[in-house]
């Protein structure tokens, strides 16, 4: 398949735009950390950029020193406030309403492109690569955006450096640990630890009961899902271990109810893990809160409200359609 | 049984505060050992796998640099400014709005949110500002971290709970490949229609607590004013 904007050339855009902040970093004399965060910005821009053209060792011995340098407390925010309230409000009695242009770009363009960009060929080449197309629109609005904001501000070239490394020093390590977390599902998938898990489950408890057999199974995907930080990961194991011998071949329930209702068990118990780190501790780190952990406390209310009527709702559909 | 040690790792490092990544990269390092996998094979593992989710960092590296110019421009004061202007927003009902919306759009397939790209510039600031109108006086700094979780949990319930009910997006691709994989066909609009009656829990339940919050502040702005003096 032929296609002109992949996902490559993000990556290259993302590398390039870590990178200008990890020399804003090195170069910030007032910063208490400038060379070991700025190494830590320095890598992270690094794997983006030859990320899939080196060996994976090598990318793992680099995740490896910028996870020793956050252990060893070397990564700190060095970013500082760089106006004040005054100055907003007097810009934004200037600009009006036209500061939201850009801000609604994104979201838009990525609706647009969304829609569009896999419509558009030359012949049999693709505009965009038809498999990322969603996340290609994203970059491409944020391109558009870029530029829009830049245009309607008028701001000098060295706003954006200085307050995409202010925000970006805010969310400091925490942006890896997405990534990382991905990392530890596929080792534990690689260990078996999945199939180690099921059998303790079934081992114990009564799922000759068709409500225990739903109850375990629910629970299973929440209590999996916090502990992994993502119910994709937990769903292969709980759906393999739990779901498909007691729900499906023990009490003939259907299948995709279950599949359904247990990937939404899982969900409840990503509202509710601090592990589930680009959800829930990266928006507390944006909003610069003093508990990361301020927003799971929040959603632990909501988390269980919607575990307790999703595991009703799949006792009652599961085995009746 | 002695491969379950990752999990344990996890639960010790999050009891005893230890940093998250160190705590993530023990766990995997220690399960994988225990699984009889080489150390260098590990860590071409951890790389391999980090460099496969790096659209993971995607939406959030590539979106900073532009709601960082907007907000040195008065972003967050002008959502602020301009909320006051709508008559009958409160907090509650500018978050259950937005969550409507993000659920609605996530079941077209339609990722416009995000707490980077929406929450931190729009969502928050608006929500503060119908609160700070309501009271008509700074808010409370309690009240103020209140909002800003809420404005993350409705990004979060919303964008869960509404994905699924599209069949395209990638949990129903995901169990549909699965189900495959164990010799099971399932269909997928089966998996996506039967998700509709939780999404409409979560909606319910995000109301009543949006409600239960719009009724506080409301309290809050009846109480005389010297009583709140103090956390201005």
């Amino acid at each position: 398949m032929h296609f002109i904007f992949g996902m490559e050339f993000l990556y290259y855009l993302i590398g390039i735009i870590v990178l200008i902040i990890a020399a804003e970093v090195l170069f910030d004399k007032d910063h208490p950390k400038r060379f070991t965060s700025g190494l830590f910005w320095l890598i992270f821009g690094v794997t983006f950029i030859i990320g899939d053209k080196v060996p994976a060792s090598v990318i793992g011995y680099l995740v490896l020193v910028m996870v020793a340098l956050t252990a060893l407390g070397q990564v700190k925010n060095g970013g500082k406030e760089s106006s004040t309230k005054e100055q907003r409000v007097k810009m934004a009695d200037k600009l009006n309403n036209k500061i939201f242009i850009p801000a609604l770009m994104i979201p838009v363009f990525t609706v647009i492109g969304t829609l569009l960009y896999g419509h558009i060929k030359f012949g049999s080449v693709n505009f965009v690569d038809p498999t990322q197309i969603t996340l290609i629109s994203l970059g491409i609005a944020a391109i558009l955006a870029f530029f829009g904001a830049m245009w309607i501000t008028k701001a000098k070239w060295s706003v954006p450096v200085q307050e995409g490394s202010r925000l970006l020093q805010s969310v400091g390590w925490a942006v890896i640990l997405p990534q990382l977390l991905a990392t530890l599902g596929g080792i534990f998938n690689a260990a078996g630890v999945g199939k180690v898990v099921s059998g303790i489950v079934s081992n114990y408890l009564p799922t000759s009961n068709s409500f225990v057999a739903v109850f375990a199974y629910c629970f299973g995907m929440m209590l999996f899902t916090m502990i992994m930080g993502n119910a994709f990961a937990a769903f292969a194991v709980i759906t393999a271990g739990i779901g498909i011998p007691f729900i499906v071949h023990m009490h003939a329930g259907n299948p995709g109810i279950m599949a359904a209702l247990g990937m939404f068990a899982g969900y409840s118990g990503t509202l509710m893990t601090p592990m589930a780190a680009n959800f829930n501790i990266v928006p507390a780190m944006l909003f610069g809160l003093e508990d990361q952990n301020a927003v799971v406390k929040k959603q632990i209310p909501t988390g269980l409200a919607i575990f307790v009527a999703d595991t009703l709702l799949m006792y009652f559909l599961v085995y009746h359609f | 049984m002695i491969k379950l040690i990752g999990i344990l790792v996890v639960i010790i490092g999050f009891l005893f505060r230890f940093n998250t990544l160190l705590v993530v990269t023990v766990a995997g390092i220690v399960t994988g050992l225990v699984a009889g996998i080489p150390f260098n094979k590990i860590i071409a593992d951890f790389g391999q796998f980090f460099v496969t989710n790096r659209y993971m960092s995607l939406a959030i590296v590539s979106t900073l640099p532009i709601i960082g110019i907007l907000e040195r421009y008065g972003l967050k004061e002008q959502s602020e400014k301009m909320i006051k202007r709508v008559k009958n927003a409160t907090a509650g009902r500018v978050m259950l709005t937005y969550l409507g919306i993000r659920e609605l759009s996530a079941a077209l397939g339609l990722n416009i949110g995000g707490h980077a790209q929406t929450v931190r510039p729009l969502v928050a600031p608006m929500a503060e500002g119908a609160a700070t109108r309501k009271l008509n006086k700074p808010l409370p700094k309690k009240l103020r971290t209140d909002i800003q979780t809420f404005a993350a949990c409705v990004e979060n319930t919303g964008w869960f709970f509404g994905e699924d009910i599209f069949i395209a997006t990638g949990a129903i691709l995901l169990m549909k490949g699965f189900f495959e994989s164990q010799g099971m066909h399932v269909g997928v609009w089966q998996m996506a229609f039967w998700g509709l009656p939780t999404s409409v829990c979560a909606f319910l339940i995000s109301w009543f607590r949006l409600r239960r919050l719009d009724k506080r502040i409301s309290l809050l702005a009846q109480q005389p004013s010297e009583t709140s003096n103090e956390e201005a």
